[in-house]
């Protein structure tokens, strides 16, 4: 038998450490990039409205040192609704992308198997029929996403879960919920369905603290928790086999990070509604822009963070006057042309995330 | 430390279906261990279930006298690693990526990449002659050099058994070789353990120190090569009629089967292998046939 390599030999780590680091400063290069237009697009959304401030304006007054017109417009106004279209930006990207990695499956987000939908559902049966309130609304809805979750997960399960599965069944439960929601939208009277519809859209206008907090206290939670387990997540994308084989139970895992997945969502939801598509996109954009095969997370929650902020601002003022879109109905614009290049598209490759 | 995996009294299966049934194997630790067998026999369940990627439905799995399926999965898995058939990856993913994936088992909660890590990558990407494509995507690769890569993940583990369902197929016969020679190399000079479903008898017989032949979820023989692959245990495995002779190369036996329309084999007085009924009397001979005719009744 002919011999190949000389095995044994010490191997030389520089080089390969070489090309770790440098796809590392890439991702952290793009990282960058992606923060650096988020904070511009923050900027504009703080500055630009009825009342315009100039960059020193602005400043001046997040420092604390405006007029008090400055102060209540921007920092009563406008900031709570930019924080939160991040925060609802970062929770949505980063649930699509556990979703669309543990599954396998890039159709695999919550607003296209039903989760966010489940929440709408519940959250318009409590408005129109149970005469809910706005927290209670929030609670609502959270209680849909999870429950429609559990009974995707149950109705999947024959001795573990697996991706097109899940996915089948929660496109079907997606469209039951589509009908429960025309049931209730259709039986309501009118101006009840009209303030139902507003919610459905999905909108950060009329940001309050508390639903900010609600939302930043879960992120603060789950995020570390996340990035405790990419290990996990890295070797669960390597298909169950290989991840079992790397001491990875896969099973239990899995069910873990869908149950973040799902909190994430379902926190999202109840503070603003479903922004429809933005779990959706983000994380495979994050992917496609690093392009590395790894989580992308960071990028994925940044590009969501930017997806929000800039389709709220575009609501704001894209028309003219003061007529104002729901930022949901710009990131349905931009993200059902997505699908459609995916579905056309994403067969040819095979595979998923 | 020997390493010791041991099935004992498995039986294994899928839902419903069971595979295999009350099976006890000990896999020789510093040796390479061959399962030969027809398609459907059990092979890859079995090398699962030695993974731990199956639960046994009755009997156990043991490490060193423990169930496996007890021990703490990262622990099992710097001892036992597994390369799947069909691994699947992230599109995109690069190769030094993906090796590095390889190192998870010996990482811990907090600490992510030590230098450890580096270097055993480094070596394995050596040894698999995939150093040089560190920075490509996997899907990029041609065949053989993508099976060279998991091999290279699977030897970033740094598992003590290393177990491979199946780890030429879909490749060239050069690259067979070049993947076996690796595998090969990586036993001689690291005493690694080798565990692995191949499908070609003869390059099986002549990396096997140990030949496990399955049929029907049994194992129908078990030992070195030169004992386990008769011409009887070929018939009983396979339904085939074969010629047993000494590859040329190593002396390993080769199997030569022998088919419906090739039915006369040259005298050979010399192999002791060779059952005395097998070469005259193959169970469907057709005598004579021409040429002309065969290409006719084939098609």
């Amino acid at each position: 038998m002919a011999g190949t390599t000389v095995f044994g030999l010490k191997a030389d780590a520089a080089p390969l450490a070489h090309t770790r680091a440098q796809l590392r400063r890439r991702e952290r290069r793009i990282v960058l990039g992606l923060l650096g237009a988020l904070v511009i697009v923050g900027a504009f959304s703080l500055a630009i409205g009825a009342y315009s401030l100039s960059v020193p304006d602005l400043l001046r007054t997040l420092t604390g040192q405006g007029t008090q017109s400055e102060n209540f417009i921007v920092l009563s106004l406008r900031l709570p609704r930019l924080t939160l279209a991040v925060l609802v930006g970062v929770a949505f990207a980063i649930s699509g992308a556990l979703f669309q990695t543990v599954l396998r499956n890039p159709l695999a987000s919550p607003d296209i198997i039903g989760v966010t939908g489940g929440a709408s559902a519940a959250a318009v049966f409590g408005m129109l029929i149970l005469g809910f309130g706005a927290v209670a609304t929030s609670l609502a809805a959270f209680a849909g996403a999870i429950i429609v979750a559990c009974a995707i997960y149950l109705l999947a399960w024959r001795g573990g879960v697996v991706g097109y599965r899940f996915v089948l069944i929660g496109v079907g439960v997606a469209f039951m919920v589509q009908g429960l929601l025309g049931y209730l939208l259709s039986r309501a009277d009118l101006n009840d369905a009209q303030g139902a519809l507003l919610w459905l859209v999905g909108s950060v206008s009329g940001a309050r603290w508390q639903d900010i907090s609600v939302v930043a206290v879960v992120l603060l939670v789950l995020l570390p928790i996340i990035r405790l387990l990419s290990g996990r997540l890295r070797a669960l994308q390597l298909g169950d086999d290989l991840a079992t084989s790397l001491g990875v139970g896969a099973e239990r895992t899995r069910l873990v990070l869908l149950v973040i997945a799902v909190a994430l969502a379902a926190t999202a939801t109840a503070a603003v509604g479903p922004l429809a598509f933005v779990a959706f996109v983000a994380a495979p954009i994050a992917r496609r822009i690093v392009g590395s095969g790894g989580l992308a997370l960071i990028s994925a929650a940044l590009i969501g963070a930017l997806i929000t902020t800039a389709a709220d601002f575009a609501a704001q003022h894209l028309l003219p006057g003061q007529l104002e879109l729901p930022a949901g109905i710009i990131t349905g614009a931009i993200g059902a042309p997505y699908l459609l290049w995916l579905l056309a598209t994403s067969n040819t490759t095979g595979k998923g995330a | 430390m020997t390493q010791l995996l041991r099935a004992e009294g498995v039986s294994l299966g899928y839902d419903q279906t069971r595979i295999i049934d009350n099976l006890d194997l000990e896999v020789v630790p510093g040796a390479i261990t061959v399962i030969v067998g027809a398609n459907a026999s059990g092979k890859s369940t079995l090398l699962k279930g030695l993974a731990r990627l199956l639960k046994p439905d009755a009997g156990q799995v043991t490490l060193n006298g423990r169930n496996i399926a007890a021990l703490p999965g990262k622990k099992v898995a710097t001892v036992v690693g597994l390369l799947p058939q069909q691994p699947v990856a992230p599109d995109g993913i690069t190769v030094a990526d993906l090796v590095g994936r390889g190192r998870y088992p010996h990482q811990g909660w907090f600490r992510q990449w030590s230098s450890t890590d580096g270097e055993t990558v480094a070596a394995a990407m050596a040894a698999t002659n995939t150093d040089q494509l560190a920075s490509r995507r996997l899907e990029d690769l041609s065949g053989g050099q993508r099976q060279r890569v998991w091999i290279a993940m699977a030897l970033a583990q740094d598992p003590e058994i290393l177990l491979l369902d199946e780890p030429t197929t879909f490749l060239d016969v050069t690259h067979q070789i070049e993947v076996l020679d690796l595998l090969l190399e990586r036993n001689r000079e690291r005493g690694t353990t080798v565990v692995m479903v191949l499908h070609d008898l003869n390059l099986a017989a002549r990396y096997a120190d140990h030949l496990v032949v399955m049929r029907a979820g049994r194992i129908v023989a078990n030992g070195a090569p030169a004992e386990t692959l008769t011409a009887e245990i070929v018939r009983e495995a396979f339904d085939l009629e074969a010629l047993i002779r000494p590859d040329p190369v190593c002396g390993s036996p080769m199997v030569v089967p022998i088919g419906r329309f090739h039915g006369r084999a040259p005298a050979s007085g010399s192999d002791s292998a060779v059952p005395s009924a097998a070469p005259a009397a193959p169970p469907t001979a057709v005598p004579e046939a021409a040429p002309e005719s065969r290409q006719i009744e084939r098609v």
